[in-house]
């Protein structure tokens, strides 16, 4: 019995209730308690290790296909930052939505994208907001994105080859101005004028890079920004649905419009074929 | 991933009242890349004879060449029509040719018998396993949705307006929940004496 005490485990085998739903609480679910905390399996170093939870007895891939693929876009010119995105989410081949918002309204000067796992990257979003609301309340005064985004990094960075997935952008306005930033889960954090993430980036850059410059009007941007995401959506498969845009402005953001990617391609075709028969 | 998902695509045919119709989509990619948007697996056989091949691309072109040789040899021997039926049967034989390195195509048959004007459906797998049931078959990398589609749309007796509803709503909300096929659709509706092919306005993610 003393080598139990001894152990902390005097309540082992025993059916004594007090405290134990606060113990099991702190002992089995801390993520409760923390929600920075996930569990990981026992092994000594998880990041190491981890990775063996892919492979079964016969060294074959387990293949887990949670959501996935996307397309999202965000630049910044001179009446501030523009975000767009699309809003499928697939698992394999299999389209799961089609009305996904990839667009994280975090506070009203702070705004998120999704690309990557949809589970890792609305979780660890939430998890955000969060952190960003008590820094308000413990200080009195906004989170700067600078700060909110290195809170993202700083988290997803303990996770690190652990098998998150996530790319995302943090668009803001502070003290310092408007601000847009680029975070993933391979520990990337960094400050830029356009970016561009997900399976369907590569095409989305092709317009934004030929269209963009800094001194866009408002409309002018929301266009680049639609018809990037567009074109990417009519190119790649895990692409598509919905385009949705916002702009963050000096007074907070703002949302533009939501577009069924639909109406787009037959709108812009007859545009096209518009100009090509004068 | 399945190589006969490589290049994606849907097919399906549906019997109707003295009438079939096949329809497929018409996305050719890589994998997540879409390439092209007006590539047909649905080709002409003869006067009331059309087979699909969704799968590898390039099997798709190399087996509907095959199969045209093939079937062009035996009208010139025999000097009449090949039937759906012996075609879906000389199909079958020459995929188990390839038994141990198969070309990667699920064929879909669909027809009017040339003296009896009977319909005629049917599937099989890429080693030439035929299927021949009385309502529907599919093919494609939307097979599992088309399945479900069909089940719920199909009925017994439909007239050819009617026929081509029922497989273009199968097949429009089939591929719309398949990443890798879809960007428009070829629906072809064969009758005694008409064929109609239309092509339809889908969306184009």
């Amino acid at each position: 019995m003393s080598l139990l005490e001894m152990c902390g485990m005097e309540n082992a085998g025993s059916f004594r209730s007090e405290n134990s739903l606060s113990q099991d609480i702190s002992q089995f679910c801390r993520n409760f308690e923390s929600n920075i905390q996930l569990g990981v399996p026992p092994f000594a170093n998880p990041a190491q290790n981890l990775a063996q939870l892919n492979k079964d007895d016969a060294g074959r891939d387990i293949k887990i296909e949670f959501d996935h693929g996307t397309t999202t876009l965000g630049f910044m010119y001179q009446g501030g930052v523009v975000l767009a995105v699309d809003s499928r989410a697939t698992g394999g081949q299999f389209i799961g939505s089609q009305t996904m918002k990839k667009i994280v309204e975090i506070n009203d000067f702070l705004l998120g994208t999704l690309a990557g796992g949809a589970a890792d990257c609305v979780y660890w979003d939430r998890v955000l907001a969060k952190q960003c609301r008590l820094y308000e309340l413990r200080n009195r005064e906004r989170i700067s994105v600078a700060a909110a985004s290195k809170l993202m990094s700083n988290m997803v960075y303990n996770y690190k080859n652990m098998g998150l997935s996530i790319g995302m952008m943090l668009a803001g306005w502070d003290k310092r101005g408007p601000q847009l930033y680029y975070i993933d889960s391979e520990g990337t954090r960094t400050p830029g004028k356009v970016f561009s993430v997900g399976s369907g980036s590569i095409y989305a850059f092709g317009v934004l890079d030929s269209g963009y410059k800094w001194d866009l009007t408002d409309a002018e941007a929301y266009d680049l920004g639609r018809r990037a995401i567009y074109h990417a959506t009519h190119r790649d498969a895990y692409s598509g649905g919905i385009v949705r845009v916002y702009h963050m402005k000096q007074s907070g953001w703002i949302h533009i419009d939501n577009n069924d990617c639909n109406d787009l391609h037959y709108k812009y075709q007859a545009e096209k074929q518009a100009i090509q028969s004068v | 991933m399945s190589i006969l998902a490589y290049n994606g695509g849907a097919m399906v045919a549906m019997k109707g009242e003295n009438c079939v119709a096949i329809a497929a989509d018409r996305r050719f990619g890589i994998q997540a890349q879409t390439l092209a948007t007006n590539f047909e697996k649905v080709f002409e056989m003869g006067p009331h004879l059309y087979v699909g091949l969704p799968g590898l691309a390039t099997d798709t072109q190399t087996v509907r060449e095959k199969l045209r040789f093939r079937k062009n040899l035996y009208e010139l021997k025999e000097n009449r029509l090949m039937s759906p039926k012996v075609f879906s049967a000389m199909l079958s034989h020459m995929l188990y040719e390839k038994r141990f390195g198969p070309f990667f195509v699920e064929p879909v048959v669909a027809g009017l018998d040339p003296k009896t004007y009977e319909p005629f459906i049917c599937n099989m797998d890429l080693i030439g396993c035929i299927n021949q049931p009385k309502d529907f078959v599919v093919g494609g990398t939307a097979s599992a949705q088309l399945y479900g589609m069909c089940e719920a749309l199909w009925e017994p007796n439909l007239g050819p307006e009617d026929l081509f509803e029922t497989i273009s709503q199968a097949l429009i909300n089939a591929f719309d929940r398949d990443a890798v096929s879809g960007w428009g659709a070829t629906v072809y509706i064969i009758e005694k004496d008409k064929v109609t092919i239309k092509n339809l306005k889908t969306r184009m993610d």
